[in-house]
């Protein structure tokens, strides 16, 4: 790429443009389209466009096609992610990267989603809301999301916030016949808008200050004049617009109210790979641009995170409602990940990046197990409801009680491999108080996960579990979960080594 | 196979456990007799390892392949004094208690059985795992299976009682968790490699400033897996509620874990920590002994009187380990076992008169040994091997531990024998007012002894409770070197 004029402070007037400037006005206007960096966005976005014309023609008791169609073009797209891994090269003007670290994002999030669309395929039938669009809407959220993961420019990552959020508002209130589903997308969105306010604002400030949105070139900027209100102000902005969308204390209120609201194949998949998405743009903007910023925000950081584990979970705690109690429990996990944040080592990112792997796989194996349980529209959400599920549904039940038993942390389970993996990352840069905290808040967190087990297998049988069938996508995604969650945890060294990347910086 | 003889005793009751998965639940008799196998093939496997043991220092049996290279950790297990004994006790209690659970348990027979194998794979697992990471790994395994077998074909308060275990032991493990990421980066600071592997960390001395935390971390774990005093509260809620089997192998084999881990770890790796806190833990120790002893005496229930005695007798455990001599720790590792012999086979028999009476207060009882001959006779061995009566296991091993006391310090010891007397008191007066005296219920008249398979479990204890009484020498062998060896780092 040819550089032209860029370098100087779009604040100080411009020389007089030399002749040869034209030539550099015209490769200006071309700049490096590198398809390939975004071609697993491109290809979801393709099938996204080929689901929606296709849903104007299928009828309406194929509706089941359109997902199959949504899964195989996730899975194409994996293929494409996959593909450029030995590539690592910027592109587009260095606002999008193929990097390990954002394609092993991209990774995390295609599986989450395809995870989605087997368990909402009968989901949404089941509730009555079969229609095309909800694959499109995920879709498009996907392309979104990737943006945001692969992204090192703080507009496109604002576009890609956008792209992702505005499908996601509208499939939190998707069930239009359910008030609570429409709270939810109402409270979404404006709490959403909201967030995105503050983010486009701190962009504006930060750019403001360095006279660009390049993280690499912010990065540049900062390091000869590191402290700068203007920045910090604007760091402390993007700050609260992540921390929104990732739910970390204070910013999490939204979070229980949509994820209850919402129907839970939509809860499943916005559970996992918003965070996915948001906290790659996350990392990136704090590791490449803004490391050597004057104050360190790592300590308003590691307080953020003590604050967002311990009332997460301690909320969880009080909760008798299972989707209430993983969405605090949500929260929870943001505030682990949150540590691997803090702790800006080496191995900060990498453990970032499994555990948001093995949480994604927990998590949606989790909100399938409910799904798996729940009886057509009726869906068994009071902990109480689950008393005797491993008498009529052995197999659904072991898989609950070894999802949940891998969110709190028990080894050999890939929950407890991404813990230690955080918590190590913690004591390796000094954090060891930060690891202690961690470490009780998943003892805390040991007694909310174990209820709906205690009540499976131990307490008195509930009524109606003769009219459940789980169906069989739904036990094709526990299936596929539970192996990764298992896999996970007895050996994960080769999904260490593919998070041990590493970003272009 | 001689060489991956550990792997094949972790391995069996895993695959076992796999095996069971696909035998219907409704047959029943054949998920017993197959657990039985499995368990017992282990246990003779077992046999073989402690047949080709070498009395000598160091690790034998060793295997290392790498695990998760990143992080330097590896699948490292190897055996030597300090645990051979254990994982042969594990495989016995393992067969007593597979064969315990007979007529005892008739729901859900097939989960039970797994819930049995797959801890006893993770008990082995703790006991022969030489990487830190692959401890904790194990370590914490064992909780679930034993919180379920509490939860699920426990007694009365079953679901407090399992979720009071689990968090009370995580409690200390999930310190030692970040305590062992601190040792191991230390390590690495120093010597610029990471590693897990104990023989490895043991190499460099752990900064003196550092010991004391870690000591402190390590140590709390496995006290409250002992239980010392007074980390003890969770013991008898677990033991009272849990199924027969379950208390054998509660008390005869996951509270050594905890004794265990003190001798492993916390003495080796901090040794200038653990004179510190010896004082500390020895008069623990002693007011468990003596508390024990106390409480025990003074309860209506036999099966919480046995549970309060586990206080007692693993007091004695600690003061041999914190005694820092030959004696104290060999009479230390033996009393772990004559623990887990005599304490399970009281459970064992509690548990017998329970699946016949339905009742376990002594206020219920009188007079059965007019009924029950056999099973007065095993009792009264069973008591006297606790009360540690000459020629049985328990006097060697609280011989050596009261010598070993003697020689680290005189009113130790003087203290500590009054535990025994006060366990001679709660057992005998027990056996008084349960077996002797007048039969005056009603329903106590028509009670049947002993069955023989009931007959067969009580001998294979008695002959080993026997058997290290009277030749002591076949179980202490072994296990000289090592502490030896591991008195070498402490002096």
């Amino acid at each position: 790429m040819q550089r032209c004029g860029g370098e100087k402070s779009p604040l100080l007037p411009r020389p007089p443009a030399p002749p040869q400037d034209l030539r550099c006005l015209v490769s200006l206007s071309v700049p490096d389209l590198n398809f390939r960096v975004i071609a697993p966005a491109l290809i979801v976005t393709l099938t996204a466009l080929v689901v929606l014309l296709a849903e104007l023609v299928t009828p309406a008791h194929r509706k089941r096609w359109l997902g199959f169609a949504s899964v195989v073009g996730l899975l194409a797209a994996a293929g494409a992610t996959i593909g450029l891994w030995s590539v690592s090269t910027a592109a587009f003007g260095k606002m999008v990267v193929a990097d390990p670290f954002g394609l092993f994002l991209t990774l995390v999030i295609l599986l989450g989603a395809a995870l989605s669309i087997l368990l909402a395929m009968d989901f949404v039938r089941a509730h009555r809301v079969d229609q095309g669009e909800y694959y499109v809407l995920v879709l498009f959220a996907v392309v979104g999301m990737i943006l945001m993961a692969t992204a090192t420019d703080l507009i496109v990552i604002f576009l890609a916030l956008e792209l992702l959020s505005l499908p996601l508002y509208i499939l939190a209130a998707f069930k239009r016949a359910d008030a609570r589903s429409l709270e939810a997308g109402l409270k979404y969105f404006l709490l959403g808008a909201f967030s995105s306010a503050f983010f486009l604002y701190g962009t504006a400030l930060i750019f403001g200050g360095t006279g660009t949105t390049n993280l690499m070139k912010i990065a540049d900027t900062l390091a000869r004049n590191p402290r700068d209100d203007l920045l910090l102000v604007g760091a402390g902005l993007l700050l609260v617009g992540f921390a929104f969308k990732v739910a970390l204390v204070p910013f999490h209120w939204w979070t229980p109210d949509v994820y209850d609201g919402a129907p839970t194949s939509v809860t499943a998949f916005m559970s996992v790979a918003v965070k996915a998405a948001a906290f790659g743009a996350f990392f990136r903007v704090f590791f490449i641009a803004l490391p050597t910023l004057g104050l360190d925000w790592r300590i308003i950081l590691a307080v953020i995170a003590v604050l967002t584990m311990t009332l997460g979970n301690i909320a969880a705690l009080l909760q008798s409602n299972v989707k209430r109690m993983l969405a605090y429990s949500s929260i929870a996990h943001a505030g682990y990940i949150a540590i691997a944040l803090v702790a800006m080592g080496a191995n900060g990112a990498p453990s970032a990046l499994f555990y948001l792997l093995a949480y994604t796989l927990t998590n949606l194996g989790a909100f399938g197990a409910v799904i798996a349980l729940s009886d057509g529209e009726r869906e068994r959400l009071n902990v109480n409801d689950f008393g005797g599920a491993a008498g009529n549904h052995p197999l659904a039940a072991a898989a609950f009680a070894i999802f949940l038993l891998s969110l709190a942390g028990f080894p050999p389970l890939a929950g407890f491999t991404g813990k230690f993996f955080v918590f190590s990352a913690a004591v390796e840069t000094g954090w060891a108080w930060l690891a202690v905290i961690g470490v009780l808040n998943s003892l805390v967190s040991v007694y909310f996960y174990l209820r709906p087990i205690v009540h499976m297998y131990m307490r008195e049988v509930t009524p109606g579990w003769d009219r459940v069938r789980v169906a069989p996508l739904v036990a094709l995604a526990l299936v596929l979960a539970l192996i990764g969650v298992i896999a996970l945890g007895l050996y994960p060294t080769p999904a260490i080594a593919l998070a041990t990347g590493g970003f272009i910086r | 196979m001689i060489s991956n003889i550990l792997s094949l005793l972790i391995a069996l009751p895993l695959v076992g456990a796999l095996i069971l998965l696909f035998i219907p639940r409704q047959s029943e008799r054949a998920i017993r007799w197959f657990s039985l196998f499995a368990a017992f093939v282990t246990f003779a496997v077992s046999a073989i390892l402690f047949a080709s043991f070498r009395a000598a220092p160091e690790m034998q049996f060793v295997e290392r392949v790498v695990w998760i290279p990143q992080f330097g950790i590896s699948y490292y297990v190897g055996v030597d004094g300090l645990s051979i004994l254990l994982v042969i006790l594990t495989t016995f209690l393992m067969v007593i208690a597979i064969g315990g659970s007979w007529v005892g348990v008739t729901e859900r027979v097939k989960e039970y059985h797994i819930f049995f194998l797959a801890l006893e794979a993770a008990m082995i697992g703790v006991f022969v795992s030489l990487d830190l990471f692959l401890f904790y790994v194990f370590w914490e395994f064992t909780l679930i299976p034993m919180a379920f077998l509490i939860g699920i074909w426990g007694h009365g308060r079953r679901v407090y009682a399992a979720i009071k275990f689990i968090l009370f032991t995580m409690f200390g493990s999930t310190l030692m968790l970040v305590a062992i990421l601190v040792l191991v980066f230390a390590y690495r600071d120093v010597t610029n490699t990471l590693t897990f592997a104990l023989p490895e960390l043991l190499k460099m001395p752990v900064p003196l400033g550092l010991q004391p935390l870690l000591f402190g971390a390590f140590a709390l774990a496995f006290a409250i897996k002992v239980p010392m005093f007074p980390f003890h509260t969770w013991l008898p809620d677990a033991h009272v509620e849990a199924p027969t089997a379950g208390s054998v192998i509660l008390a005869g084999v996951l509270l050594k874990m905890g004794t265990y881990g003190f001798l492993r770890f916390n003495l080796p790796l901090f040794p200038e920590a653990a004179r510190q806190f010896a004082p500390i833990i020895i008069v623990l120790a002693l007011i468990g002994i003596i508390y024990g002893a106390i409480v025990s005496a003074v309860q209506r229930d036999i099966k919480s009187l046995v549970a309060f005695s586990s206080v007692s007798h693993l007091g004695f455990v600690m003061l041999g380990l914190f005694a820092f001599n030959a004696q104290g720790i060999n009479g230390g590792i033996l009393q772990m076992v004559n623990h887990g012999l005599s304490t399970g086979a009281l459970f064992l028999l509690v548990g017998m008169l329970y699946e016949r009476r339905h009742t376990r207060l002594i206020a219920d009882f009188g007079g059965i040994a007019k009924v029950m001959p056999i099973y007065a006779a095993f009792l009264l061995i069973v008591m006297f091997s606790s009360v540690g009566l000459p020629g049985l296991n328990g006097f060697v091993g609280e011989f050596l531990i009261l010598v070993g006391a003697f020689r680290a310090n005189v009113w130790c010891a003087a203290f500590a024998a009054t535990g025994v007397v006060l366990s001679a008191i709660y057992l005998l007066w027990m056996y008084q007012r349960v077996m002797n005296g007048p039969l005056t219920r009603d329903e106590n008249k028509s009670l049947k002894d002993l069955s023989p398979r009931e007959i067969a479990l009580l001998v294979a204890l008695v002959v080993f409770i026997v058997w290290i009484g009277v030749y002591p020498r076949t179980f202490l062998d072994p296990i000289m070197p090592s502490v030896a060896s591991l008195l070498g780092i402490l002096k």
